[in-house]
């Protein structure tokens, strides 16, 4: 599936709630489904900073995609990591690069998008798009 | 009589409904909130006076300088101190801090060492750190216990006639602890040390007498005690001031001029570089004005009811734990807590869509969090304009958001 396909297939998963709690708790579900990082990889230079919880995010090549497994100690950002990786998750480095995050806006996490917000889903994106970079760069 | 309600209507920002409840705002410890009389002092002022101070001889700046110089005997008053010159008004607490570490850079010497509490916020950290390493004095740390109090047996070991500086805030940010500044500057008077008190978490709860500590130097910010950001005060004992080199403007003159003070403007005008935050400081006089028509005794009598009343409700909640002082008579009204095996943000994030304002995270004294092994806390801080009612729906959202989480 590519990206855009996947980033559906969420907002039509969120569509079926009317309010924030149904919203929340469902990013709580999510949160259980996440790749989890090997303890291993749960280093200080993998932590991305910005955020008010703890976020672990590696990426490894598999067939010219990326993989990417995280962990946090907040269920809601872990929550919140596993759609981000859902999505970006065995899709190739330019896929990545050229993909947008409107889709976040559109299932009502917008707020968690403002950059003073210290949840750090700006950073989470950022770092997803720089291990595209980088292994775009290597290849 | 202290009527909570009527002392609400003083408030219009508690009116309002945030993601379509009634506001809860448990955040003072950051920020207090504005009465309409500071905001009507502030509207007045650049609606009938805005001039700069100290220079212009016509009508406007004349008044905008009375206006100023007034609200400075009014902070004087209310921290007793003993001239108005003995007060500097800042951007806040952190610059008042700033100022003075700065100060004794001239002063300290290689081997001399400064003394700090380990309940301190980074900004109480940073600048001594600061401090030592261009001196080359030397930081020591007062230890607490597990209820976060600070260990006055291991304080006394720590100081000797090596010890210049003595610093610690009033009551702890992340905590609440009330410290025992009393014995602290005392003590620290008997080697020949000088100490400096942040009072940033204090003054919104108490009314500290700064001739009555015989405290060296006192530190406030203005928007913790119902003022306006950007501005706060440090009071500091003549002889200190005297003998501490300007702060601002005249890094270059340093270098050239002797450290007569005939060199510099008479105090406080010494230490108040620049055109200062005019309408800032005048309504940081309207503060301190609002906080005395409330009355201290009242304000200390409400906040306690309130402590006593969500550490009780909290409790409630199985798998809490509120980290401080036990015995409440020895903290202020804010209680930092977190529910097992959930993280503060979590519970934060929740809440808040509940329309409930609290802090979560380390609040900026990781030491605090690194000594108790969490990530960070969930911290309530309430002022007077608080109520029971506030405390049950802000307890009642903390066990829905737990029901969410587990």
């Amino acid at each position: 599936m590519t990206i855009q396909a996947i980033q559906e297939e969420i907002v039509d998963e969120f569509s079926m709630f009317d309010d924030w709690m149904q919203r929340y708790e469902y990013i709580i579900e999510l949160g259980k489904t996440l790749p989890l990082i090997e303890e291993k990889y749960k280093t200080e230079e993998n932590i991305i900073k910005g955020c008010q919880s703890k976020v672990w995010v590696h990426a490894e090549e598999q067939n010219g995609t990326i993989v990417f497994t995280a962990d946090s100690d907040a269920i809601l950002t872990k929550g919140i990591i596993a759609i981000l990786i859902r999505a970006f998750s065995n899709q190739t480095p330019e896929a990545i690069l050229e993909a947008n995050t409107n889709f976040i806006d559109e299932i009502g996490l917008k707020e968690h998008l403002s950059p003073t917000r210290a949840n750090g889903l700006v950073s989470m994106i950022k770092q997803i798009k720089m291990y595209a970079l980088a292994f775009n760069a290597k290849s | 009589m202290f009527d909570v309600q009527k002392v609400r209507a003083d408030f219009p920002i508690l009116k309002q409904e945030v993601n379509g409840k009634p506001l809860v705002y448990f955040d003072n410890g950051a920020t207090s909130q504005t009465p309409q009389q500071v905001i009507d002092t502030i509207v007045d002022y650049y609606s009938r006076y805005n001039a700069n101070i100290h220079r212009g001889v016509h009508t406007l700046s004349q008044l905008a300088t009375d206006a100023y110089e007034i609200a400075r005997n009014k902070i004087q008053h209310h921290f007793n101190a003993k001239h108005s010159y003995e007060i500097i008004l800042t951007s806040g607490t952190t610059e008042s801090i700033n100022l003075v570490a700065n100060g004794f850079a001239s002063i300290l010497q290689k081997g001399d060492e400064i003394i700090v509490s380990a309940l301190e916020h980074h900004s109480n950290i940073v600048p001594w750190q600061m401090l030592c390493e261009h001196t080359g004095a030397v930081l020591k740390v007062i230890p607490m216990s597990v209820e976060g109090e600070l260990l006055m047996e291991a304080y006394d070991d720590l100081l000797s006639n090596k010890t210049k500086l003595v610093f610690c805030n009033h009551i702890s940010n992340a905590l609440g602890t009330i410290n025992p500044i009393e014995y602290i500057i005392q003590k620290a008077h008997e080697v020949g040390a000088a100490v400096l008190i942040d009072g940033a978490q204090a003054c919104p709860h108490l009314k500290p007498d700064v001739q009555a500590l015989d405290v060296d130097f006192y530190v406030a910010s203005a928007h913790k005690m119902c003022g306006p950001t950007g501005v706060g005060m440090l009071y500091g004992k003549e002889e200190w001031l005297r003998k501490l080199p300007p702060y601002k403007g005249g890094g270059e003159m340093i270098a050239t001029v002797s450290f007569e003070k005939t060199t510099y403007a008479d105090l406080p005008h010494k230490f108040e570089a620049g055109t200062p935050n005019i309408c800032g400081g005048i309504a940081f006089g309207a503060a301190v004005d609002y906080m005395n028509h409330i009355g201290f005794d009242a304000i200390a009598k409400q906040e306690q009811e309130l402590l006593e009343y969500g550490t009780q409700k909290l409790h409630e909640i199985e798998g809490v734990t509120i980290y401080g002082p036990s015995d409440l008579t020895r903290k202020a009204s804010v209680i930092s807590f977190n529910i097992e095996g959930i993280h503060p943000y979590d519970i934060g994030t929740i809440i808040d869509k509940l329309g409930i304002a609290v802090r979560t995270g380390h609040h900026c004294a990781q030491p605090i969090m690194d000594f108790f092994k969490i990530p960070g806390t969930i911290r309530a801080s309430f002022a007077f304009y608080n109520t029971k009612e506030e405390i049950d729906i802000f307890v009642e959202a903390v066990k829905k958001a737990k029901l969410m989480l587990s």
